[in-house]
């Protein structure tokens, strides 16, 4: 694995173009954030270590509907900026406005998971339903957690959340704005090994033991199961 | 009372050097970046809350974020009680912090959105607007708000004619002059620059040139501090 080096604000990249997290300045790359500097074919980016969530395009996103208008849902998506999602984007039926209640499709303070379709210069955000994972997040918990921190949870391709998935046997729905929704027989286990994630991010072979966290907390319910049997 | 004798200051330390210094990043909880930095006596706590959107509505600007600071004063921060509250001359002091951190900040990233600088001076010994800036640009760091650099901030004066690197105690009330100095090392810029006395124009270069240098100092302290906190992130 390359070796990723700590940069903070106005450290020296190299020479060469600017991607995000860094600025530029005749011709030469400065970081502009706390993060992990990376290089690829001469364009230097910095993997953020903090900071908000910026809306970009193509995430998917957990948000919470805020506001329904005449004919768009205004949603929460844990960013200074809210995200529209316009009835066109949200359904392929045919809708006659006059006579349809919007709420019936999405109603207040209902969870969804979305995609980010187009971001604006000035920060509009719209949403789209139209990718097949995109859909009405019904029941379950949902929690907030620091957004730098979301690929450690999702982990290299999936494999840390597939495995908190499989062990505690929830659902869980990571949104690339930090907000993270669970459901199943082991929420409680779920958040709490989310929390743990986020919290010890920075350590090294944090799978393994989150695995073993895992096998412990498990492991104890079942027995619980067993003794409850006997008696 | 005699503050210089044979070139050793009341307290101890030599013409041209500053007092002990400690900074700390990530000390309040709720805050999105926040950090402590103390200098001798004076402690600064700032807090960063952003970017987020703007309240009151009327303020947000369509095309960049708005960077608002404040700077208080704890009623215990000095050994005479001061009145809690704004004051005249804590508003001075946001004014001046907000000018002397804004050349570092890329608003135009942010549009629509407001950027919270808190600084509360929880211990007073002079020089608390050049700790203030301090800690509030470790804590603009730590908030992931992007910057270009660090400023850092330094005050030198003129105690019984003797020109000294960071004023404190009672040079500060029977000193000559005091005057503090915001300084941005990537483009040799001085963002802050006050003067409380009088002198001419040599001296005010000489004054100018060590309190810069003092800067230099502090922004290793801030460095090596921000590096601290995220240390084991990077060793991934």
């Amino acid at each position: 694995m390359m070796e990723r080096k700590l940069v903070i604000p106005g450290d020296f990249l190299g020479d060469g173009r600017a991607g995000h997290g860094a600025f530029e300045e005749d011709s030469k790359a400065f970081s502009n954030v706390v993060g992990l500097a990376e290089e690829k074919n001469g364009l230097h980016f910095v993997i953020p270590l903090s900071g908000i969530y910026n809306p970009k395009r193509g995430d998917g996103v957990i948000g919470q509907i805020q506001d329904v208008t005449f004919s768009k849902w205004i949603v929460d998506i844990n960013s200074p900026y809210e995200a529209v999602l316009a009835l066109a984007d949200a359904t392929d039926e045919f809708i006659d406005l006059t006579k349809t209640d919007m709420t019936k499709y999405f109603n207040y303070g209902e969870i969804i998971f979305a995609e980010i379709s187009t971001v604006s210069k000035i920060k509009n955000v719209q949403l789209s339903m139209r990718n097949r994972k995109c859909r009405k997040l019904r029941g379950g918990r949902f929690i907030t957690v620091t957004p730098a921190k979301v690929p450690r949870i999702i982990g290299k391709a999936g494999s840390m959340v597939e495995m908190v998935k499989e062990m505690t046997n929830t659902q869980i729905v990571v949104g690339q704005n930090g907000m993270v929704w669970v459901k199943g027989d082991n929420e409680d286990i779920a958040i709490e090994v989310v929390r743990m994630i986020e919290e010890k991010s920075h350590l090294q072979g944090l799978t393994d033991q989150v695995k073993a966290f895992l096998e412990e907390k498990m492991g104890s319910t079942t027995k619980e199961v067993v003794t409850d049997g006997t008696d | 009372m005699e503050l210089i004798k044979d070139g050793i200051r009341y307290d101890g330390r030599k013409v041209d050097e500053l007092r002990p210094m400690e900074a700390k990043v990530g000390v309040l909880k709720n805050a999105d970046g926040s950090a402590m930095f103390k200098l001798g006596n004076t402690v600064a706590v700032a807090g960063v809350y952003g970017p987020r959107k703007v309240y009151p509505k009327h303020q947000e600007e369509a095309e960049r974020a708005i960077l608002r600071t404040k700077y208080n004063m704890a009623p215990f921060a000095t050994s005479e009680r001061n009145r809690p509250g704004t004051n005249r001359r804590s508003t001075e002091i946001s004014m001046v912090t907000r000018n002397a951190i804004l050349p570092l900040l890329f608003l135009d990233d942010f549009p629509k959105t407001a950027i919270d600088v808190h600084i509360e001076i929880l211990r007073a010994d002079a020089s608390t607007r050049c700790v203030g800036i301090n800690a509030a640009v470790l804590a603009l760091a730590d908030a992931g708000v992007p910057m270009r650099g660090f400023v850092a901030s330094c005050s030198a004066g003129i105690v019984e004619g003797k020109v000294v690197l960071d004023i404190a105690g009672k040079e500060d009330t029977e000193g000559e002059l005091d005057l503090p100095v915001a300084y941005y090392p990537e483009k040799d810029e001085v963002t802050l620059l006050q003067m409380d006395g009088i002198t001419n124009n040599a001296e005010a270069k000489e004054i100018i040139k060590l309190a810069v240098k003092g800067a230099k100092d502090m922004i290793e302290v801030q460095k090596n501090a921000l590096r601290e906190k995220y240390k084991l992130e990077g060793a991934e």
